[in-house]
């Protein structure tokens, strides 16, 4: 996903020289290529991720355009503050890049599991996007570089295969269905979409067909696909590699309850119980939150079993 | 008395009553660093009000942002606002906030107000310049104690490194922080030992010495960023605020504004 997203802004950077991508320390072998072909467009700034997003907010407030790449928290939590004031409040033209969400570096342990993001960077005023496949990694690529102001971009290790129809047009901020099916509604962000796709397909084994209501773009997020999924279909359930408090889950439950919309069942399911010690691979990590295929199953069948609410 | 100790008197006389009339903090931190305003608003900085976004402009960052009120005061007084702006400082409904905000306000650069953003801000534009082999320069003012802030040295590292030449620091060292003395807080001493090593063209002036504080502001001669170290007084211009931490904080209301007032005008 991070090679298709650096390979497509190197190519729209060759065209723009007001585009500079900033980076602290990280993409070894990723970002090569760009500091090759665009060493005046390049600069890693070394281990110092306040630095960085003031540096590119100086950038920016000169009128160019800035990614920043960073690991997970490193690019996002220790510089918190920067982003708030220096990008946000000024409206500075930079993309805030980060590689890993979720827990696509788990078997590193608790300093590199990237699951608080969405909740914390949502309350910015920002925009924020979350590819599931790398259809929608490379035209977000195009959306971030062509749209003024502050923005957040997460990029996952694990990603769906793709689910580009032909023709299909990259719609920016509009929330896409990947499967269509009355029975339930699966929300998704993110890489998790495979899994989702998974869970999908054998539940209409079982003669349950579910909706897939996917979103690359939280914020400003699509409401009205959210309201639909409500309206037309048996109930929804969020999927996500994240915190339950504060993510897709918080978000699609604040919009229904804000349209006074009532799904006839409602599910969360994501990461709980605080910070894990465990380590493991992201599908590992992912069943034991019961957030990968077998996982969505359960808890779907559980859901339409007996209509309620539940959450992991 | 020349221009710039006028614009100095003029603006310490603005930050006093607008720090009063809305009941603000933060008077010894902008005393301190009066004089170094006036020398760059009164001739350094090459700026234009009828144009505050003109591209060759000089950028100034006010980082230590709890000033705000003098770089609100030296705005109005270089012509980019109505100086009757001024009296709303601080107060319901204002836009000029207690830590310096650009929004809606002409010729701010940047809004600060957390410690330890503004150099590396100023470095980002810095380094823009470099790169666009633009001549305007990038002047960032930083507390004593903001250099506490571990931001400040990764952006005085990157800095040095790229040889951003047209950045120059000023440090208000007034020698005292929040609650007391940087020496009793965290020594920042070696201080100018420290920049050197950092690899900054490292400049040392009485901060309230209007020729020395002009002469530092001479462009690099070696390549480097220059920082110039400013020994100043907290609270100067006014005897009975003049190295009281106490003035960080408190606000001079009736007599004590009468007092500090008098002093003030008895010195044009």
């Amino acid at each position: 996903m991070r090679d298709k997203f650096i390979k497509r802004v190197l190519n729209i950077a060759k065209n723009d020289p007001s585009i500079m991508l900033l980076t602290g320390d990280l993409g070894f072998g990723v970002l090569d290529e760009f500091a090759k072909e665009l060493p005046n467009q390049f600069v890693n700034v070394g281990v110092a991720e306040q630095n960085m997003i003031g540096i590119a907010a100086g950038l920016a407030l000169e009128g160019h355009k800035l990614i920043t790449y960073s690991i997970g928290n490193f690019g996002m939590i220790r510089c918190l503050e920067q982003i708030r004031n220096d990008l946000a409040y000024h409206d500075a033209n930079v993309t805030v890049v980060t590689v890993g969400c979720g827990f696509s570096y788990g078997s590193l342990g608790m300093s590199h599991h990237a699951t608080e993001d969405v909740s914390i960077l949502r309350t910015f005023p920002i925009q924020i996007y979350s590819p599931g496949d790398l259809w929608e990694a490379e035209s977000l690529a195009d959306v971030v570089l062509s749209k003024p102001g502050t923005k957040y971009l997460r990029l996952d290790k694990a990603f769906a295969s793709n689910t580009h129809h032909d023709g299909e047009i990259f719609l920016p901020g509009k929330a896409r269905i990947i499967r269509e099916g009355d029975d339930i509604t699966l929300i998704s962000t993110s890489g998790i979409l495979q899994e989702v796709i998974n869970a999908a397909d054998l539940l209409a084994n079982d003669g349950i067909n579910a909706r897939i209501v996917h979103f690359n773009t939280l914020k400003p997020i699509d409401r009205e696909a959210v309201v639909t999924a409500a309206e037309s279909t048996g109930g929804i359930v969020t999927i996500e590699e994240h915190v339950l408090e504060g993510g897709l889950g918080s978000i699609v439950a604040e919009i229904l309850l804000d349209r006074g919309v009532m799904p006839r069942c409602f599910g969360r399911l994501g990461v709980t119980g605080g910070f894990t010690s465990t380590v493991g691979s992201q599908s590992y990590l992912r069943k034991k939150y019961g957030i990968d295929s077998e996982g969505i199953i359960h808890s779907v069948k559980q859901l339409i079993r007996q209509p309620k609410s539940i959450s992991n | 008395m020349e221009p710039s100790k006028s614009l100095s008197l003029r603006i310490r006389k603005h930050a006093l009553e607008m720090t009063s009339l809305g009941g603000s903090s933060h008077i010894g931190s902008i005393l301190s660093m009066v004089d170094i305003l006036a020398v760059l608003y009164g001739s350094v900085l090459n700026v234009d009000p009828q144009q505050p976004k003109w591209p060759n402009r000089d950028r100034f960052i006010l980082s230590k942002g709890h000033a705000g009120a003098g770089v609100y005061a030296a705005l109005a007084e270089r012509g980019f606002f109505s100086p009757d702006k001024l009296k709303t400082h601080y107060q319901d409904g204002s836009d000029l906030s207690g830590h310096v905000s650009h929004k809606g306000i002409p010729g701010v650069e940047l809004s600060t107000g957390s410690l330890g953003h503004g150099l590396s801000v100023g470095t980002g534009m810095a380094l823009s310049a470099k790169k666009r082999a633009s001549r305007h320069r990038v002047f960032v003012v930083m507390s004593d104690g903001e250099c506490d802030e571990g931001s400040i040295w990764e952006a005085a590292m990157f800095a040095g490194f790229h040889q951003l030449h047209q950045l120059f620091v000023v440090i208000d060292y007034n020698k005292y922080q929040s609650l007391t003395t940087t020496t009793e807080t965290l020594d920042l001493e070696p201080f100018a030992d420290k920049w050197s090593a950092f690899r900054w063209e490292v400049r040392e002036v009485d901060g309230h010495d209007h020729r020395q504080l002009s002469d530092a502001f001479r462009p690099s001669t070696t390549g480097q960023p220059v920082i110039v170290i400013a020994h100043t007084i907290k609270g100067k211009g006014v005897s009975f605020m003049e190295n009281q931490v106490l003035w960080h904080y408190r606000t001079a209301k009736g007599e004590e504004f009468n007092a500090a007032m008098a002093e003030l005008n008895a010195q044009q």
